[in-house]
């Protein structure tokens, strides 16, 4: 069952991915990339990663890629020109077929071999909120604390640019 | 097993329907609030009136704006359903009475109310007029700004629970309601619930003198009724958390204290009955606000979500876990 999860899974992301690259229209490409980040969330889900999975989608389907949205919509870019003009959309099917039927091969011929990695218990543990908060306060506490100075420091520096050059106007 | 899918069927129909019910509700109790009599004439007491008006909206003209861009526009309507739909997955409406357990429910209820924001903005920019484009960059504006409280207020939840799982915060609430310890942050989701779902007094997206109908100008029939859906629905699932969160869940008022024990049978349909009762309460009120308040500007809107809740909500944050440290402390 889970096997056939991360086939469809793998299959929309690569999909998602060659769609986003070879859109022309910029808010489709866009689109197709939410659509590609939602399905690597699912992926992670099928690792027992829940947090990952979760975070994931907050940090960039919810938020960043709502931001590049804006910025296209508001742009308001014209089409590309495609790079590939022969591109259709039988090929796209013949290739997401191709993928699901290789796929399906690779799976049985590592089945037979006996070299499918299996899921342990252990394992399901790592992916658990108390988990991931355990080590992040503890083994990688300094890391963790030098990304929040970063990001405060990204955080005053885009506000510092941002208000430059209204800085003389008085506010009401 | 069996039971989580009975909750999810039961739960997801009901949601559909209350939709349904809370349309016709906000009309009465909207009459009843402007001393009129609101309709009453389909059914008794007009309650087929939701029915005759799908079968309204079903029987019109579909219209696909032409130099829009069809396919968005058409997918555009189903992603806030969606979203609204998906959140059941993870509310406690009883004592076990869940349809997963998940580990980070909360961030998991967050993910998805953040992906809601998609469907606002995808359909005014894929209507490709002035009015949808400007209603739906509002509406997301809004909805992108309120997050932050909302979140910070449902953090402050987390503290007293210890634990990022929604069934364990409404278990934490058997004796003392978050209410009652966590006021300010009772407020801060209160409001911010309701920015979230845009209704009045933060329903700016289709303020009708500015924006002819906000982001769904363009849209006709069903596909407009998919909006329509979508926003009860909201209403309905934000009186859900709100009662989730801050208003004991499945529990009555100290009922750790008093409540005696109970069959299963009977503690199930005790807290369900409990839990939908407090859910019809805060659905009444969202339509008593709607009647009873007029409509921030957007600056203000703006400024009371960035400038006054935001700063609140991390303030009561931080002194909660404060609070909470030292009484840990003085325990031990």
């Amino acid at each position: 069952m889970e096997i056939y999860a991360f086939i469809v899974l793998s299959v929309l992301a690569i999909g998602s991915a060659l769609g986003m690259i070879l859109n022309k229209n910029t808010v489709n490409s866009a689109l197709f990339l939410v659509l590609h980040l939602i399905s690597l969330a699912g992926i992670y889900l099928l690792l027992k990663a829940q947090f990952l999975a979760i975070v994931q989608i907050i940090v960039y389907a919810g938020a960043i890629m709502v931001l590049f949205l804006f910025v296209i919509m508001l742009l308001n870019v014209a089409d590309e020109p495609s790079l590939f003009d022969r591109f259709r959309v039988g090929y796209f099917l013949a290739f997401l077929l191709g993928v699901a039927v290789l796929g399906q091969i690779v799976y049985s011929v590592a089945g037979v071999a006996g070299i499918l990695p299996q899921i342990s218990p252990e394992m399901e543990r790592i992916g658990t909120v108390e988990a991931v908060g355990d080590v992040l306060f503890t083994e990688y506490l300094m890391p963790f604390e030098m990304t929040a100075i970063l990001l405060t420091a990204a955080v005053v520096g885009a506000l510092m640019v941002a208000q430059f050059k209204s800085g003389k106007v008085s506010r009401a | 097993m069996t039971l989580s899918y009975i909750v999810l069927g039961v739960s997801t129909f009901m949601l559909l329907n209350s939709a349904a019910l809370a349309v016709y509700a906000e009309r009465r109790v909207a009459a009843f609030i402007q001393n009129r009599y609101g309709p009453n004439r389909v059914g008794p007491l007009g309650l087929l009136q939701p029915i005759a008006d799908v079968l309204k909206l079903i029987l019109k003209e579909d219209v696909t704006p032409q130099e829009g861009f069809k396919f968005i526009h058409t997918i555009a309507p189903v992603i806030p359903v969606t979203t609204a739909l998906m959140t059941v997955a993870v509310i406690p409406f009883g004592d076990g009475l869940v349809v997963t357990e998940i580990n980070a429910s909360i961030l998991y209820l967050l993910a998805i109310a953040s992906l809601g924001v998609y469907g606002v903005t995808l359909a005014g920019w894929s209507s490709n007029s002035k009015y949808s484009l400007l209603g739906g960059l509002r509406a997301s504006a809004q909805m992108i700004s309120y997050e932050l409280p909302l979140g910070m207020a449902v953090a402050s939840c987390v503290l007293f629970a210890g634990s990022l799982n929604i069934t364990d915060v409404a278990a934490s609430q058997e004796v003392w309601w978050n209410v009652i310890r966590n006021p300010i942050g009772a407020v801060i989701f209160i409001i911010a619930a309701f920015a979230e779902s845009n209704r009045t007094p933060f329903d700016l997206v289709e303020a009708e003198q500015e924006l002819v109908g906000g982001f769904h100008t363009e849209y006709s029939s069903m596909k407009f009724g998919m909006f329509f859906l979508a926003e009860y629905m909201h209403v309905v699932i934000n009186s859900m958390l709100i009662t989730t969160f801050f208003f004991g869940s499945y529990h009555l008022p100290f009922a750790g204290l008093w409540l005696p024990e109970l069959t299963t049978t009977q503690k199930m349909i005790l807290d369900v009955s409990v839990f939908v009762g407090k859910t019809g309460f805060f659905m009444f009120l969202f339509i008593w606000v709607r009647w009873t308040i007029g409509r921030f500007k957007f600056d203000q809107v703006m400024n009371l979500g960035w400038a006054k809740l935001l700063p609140l909500s991390i303030a009561n944050f931080l002194i909660i876990a404060i609070v909470l440290y030292v009484l840990n402390m003085m325990n031990v």
